[in-house]
């Protein structure tokens, strides 16, 4: 039906003109895939520090008693802020504004600056998705686990979080699929990434369709992904009626 | 009672906001002594076992571990609670480990034993309570009786001098009963000094060398077994029991 609306619009043979045409497709092709590269480089690199950085703001949170009132108190500050701003005027703000100040033995890199905005602002909500796993785990859990004499961060270690980390990882994986897409906001800072390269390519063949050939690398790496995700919830989902 | 106590409760209280859940609790076990506490739901008899195992901080009064008050500042809370195995009315395994997993997790973290010494250490106990075959079942795959037996075993596993067991049997379905209890005869035989709150009041009279009737926090009535069941003298006391053996369970 939206296909036969589109097909006989009036526009529709200039649209696939400038859109779906092969030649500009296969000739840009190969310099926009080079290009995604970056894309997944920078995702696979921010993803392992975001997760890292996230469990440490989530571990933070969940210290007992008021002698960690204050580490408390900064945990959660840090997830507000971050997820308060926009990813893009992150990317922005660091981006251009790090750099410009010329700081020496700071990188100035681009595309260091980019991967920390990401890795700020994604940590803010991968540490709440930790933190409502470790929620999610009975007390008695942890109560189990101090019985038999282990500390409390043993028990975080060793009974805690690898029960909380195994129920999140569905939540943490749409984490994911957002952050490769956002992968493509570092254009904005002039990094070469699969989109800079599309509005290369599109500027220089006067023809839109370099960027369908991004979207579909983008599609590439994120529907598989999101296949994988539902995959797992509805593994959970039968295991907890399993038990039930 | 004879011998010298391992575990004393010199006037303990304990209040959760505004519920005081235990208002002077004196008591004293004595090394290899079994002593049971009934009384009716909400008497206090978990609260008080789960203050024993420093889970809940006093409110006033103390405890003492072999002479030594545990309830004191500055007291290292985990090595008290490794001198102390507790198992609970919901076994609380850990689901993400094996049994072996289980069991020899605080052995190896608590501890500080290599896996091969706590694997040792777990064997020589699925031998001795006939779970070998589930050593490397989940929790999951267990029946409640197979996973409470579990949870006592991984308490052992620290090799305890004192075993605190909160109604261990009340989850289980009647028919799994039995397997848990004679665990626990067994321990008793081996002279672990236990003390144990239940509603099995048959077990209880079977097993206990001491009952001790917990009443809106204090411990109204105590003796043998026998005494307890057969003529208490507490008014309230025999009220809780007349209920008992209404219901069938004495
Ligand atoms: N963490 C807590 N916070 C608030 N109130 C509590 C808490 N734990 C126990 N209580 C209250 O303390 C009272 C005694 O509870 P406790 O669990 O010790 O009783 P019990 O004798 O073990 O009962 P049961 O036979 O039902 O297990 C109850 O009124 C209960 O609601
Ligand atoms: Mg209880």
């Amino acid at each position: 039906m939206l296909v036969l609306i589109v097909v006989n619009s009036p526009n529709w043979e200039e649209v696939k003109e400038q859109f779906f045409n092969w030649r500009v497709f296969k000739n840009s092709f190969p310099d926009i895939a080079e290009a995604f590269k970056t894309n997944v480089k920078l995702f696979l690199t921010a993803e392992v520090f975001i997760l890292v950085l996230a469990l440490f703001l989530a571990v933070l949170r969940s210290l007992p008693g008021p002698v960690f009132f204050p580490l408390r108190v900064l945990s959660t500050a840090y997830t507000d802020v971050f997820r308060g701003i926009p990813t893009i005027l992150l990317v922005y703000l660091l981006g251009f504004g790090v750099p410009g100040l010329q700081l020496s033995g700071v990188p100035n890199s681009q595309f260091f600056w980019a991967a920390v905005a990401l890795v700020l602002v994604y940590s803010a909500y991968v540490a709440e998705v930790y933190r409502a796993g470790i929620e999610s785990i009975h007390p008695s859990q942890a109560a189990a686990a101090r019985s038999l004499g282990l500390t409390h961060a043993q028990s975080m270690r060793y009974v805690v979080l690898p029960q909380a980390v195994r129920r999140v990882i569905p939540p943490l994986l749409n984490d994911f699929i957002g952050l490769q897409k956002d992968t493509a906001l570092v254009a904005l800072l002039g990094v070469v990434e699969a989109f800079r390269q599309s509005q290369i390519e599109s500027a220089g063949a006067f023809n839109h369709t370099p960027y369908l050939a991004t979207a579909l690398l983008f599609l590439l790496l994120t529907i598989p992904l999101t296949r994988f995700t539902d995959w797992l919830i509805a593994r959970n989902r039968r295991r907890e009626l399993a038990r039930a | 009672m004879s011998g010298k106590p391992a575990v004393e409760l010199e006037d303990v209280h304990k209040s959760f906001g505004r519920t005081d859940v235990l208002r002077g609790i004196d008591l004293a076990v004595a090394e290899h002594e079994v002593v049971c506490l009934i009384g009716a739901s909400g008497s206090g008899k978990s609260t008080l076992l789960r203050c024993v195992n420093l889970l809940e901080p006093l409110d006033r009064g103390r405890i003492l571990l072999d002479g030594e008050e545990i309830t004191a500042g500055g007291v290292d809370v985990n090595r008290v609670r490794r001198e102390i195995g507790i198992v609970f009315q919901s076994y609380n395994l850990f689901p993400h480990m094996s049994v072996l997993g289980n069991v020899t997790l605080g052995p190896r973290k608590a501890l500080g034993l290599s896996r091969a010494a706590a694997e040792a250490r777990a064997d020589e106990l699925f031998a001795r309570f006939g779970l070998e075959d589930k050593r490397d079942a989940y929790p999951d795959s267990l029946s409640g009786g197979q996973q409470q037996r579990v949870a006592i075993v991984r308490a052992l596993a620290l090799r305890p001098r004192l075993m605190l067991l909160d109604e261990i049997t009340s989850a289980l379905d009647p028919e799994l009963v039995a397997e848990v209890l004679n665990v626990v005869r067994e321990l008793a035989k081996g002279g672990m000094t236990m003390l144990i709150a239940t509603h099995e009041m048959a077990f209880a009279r079977d097993i206990a060398d001491r009952v001790c009737f917990l009443d809106e926090g204090v411990i109204l009535e105590e003796g043998p077994p026998a005494r307890i069941f057969s003529s208490p003298q507490e008014p309230r006391t025999q009220q809780f029991l007349a209920r008992i053996v209404e219901a069938g369970r004495l």
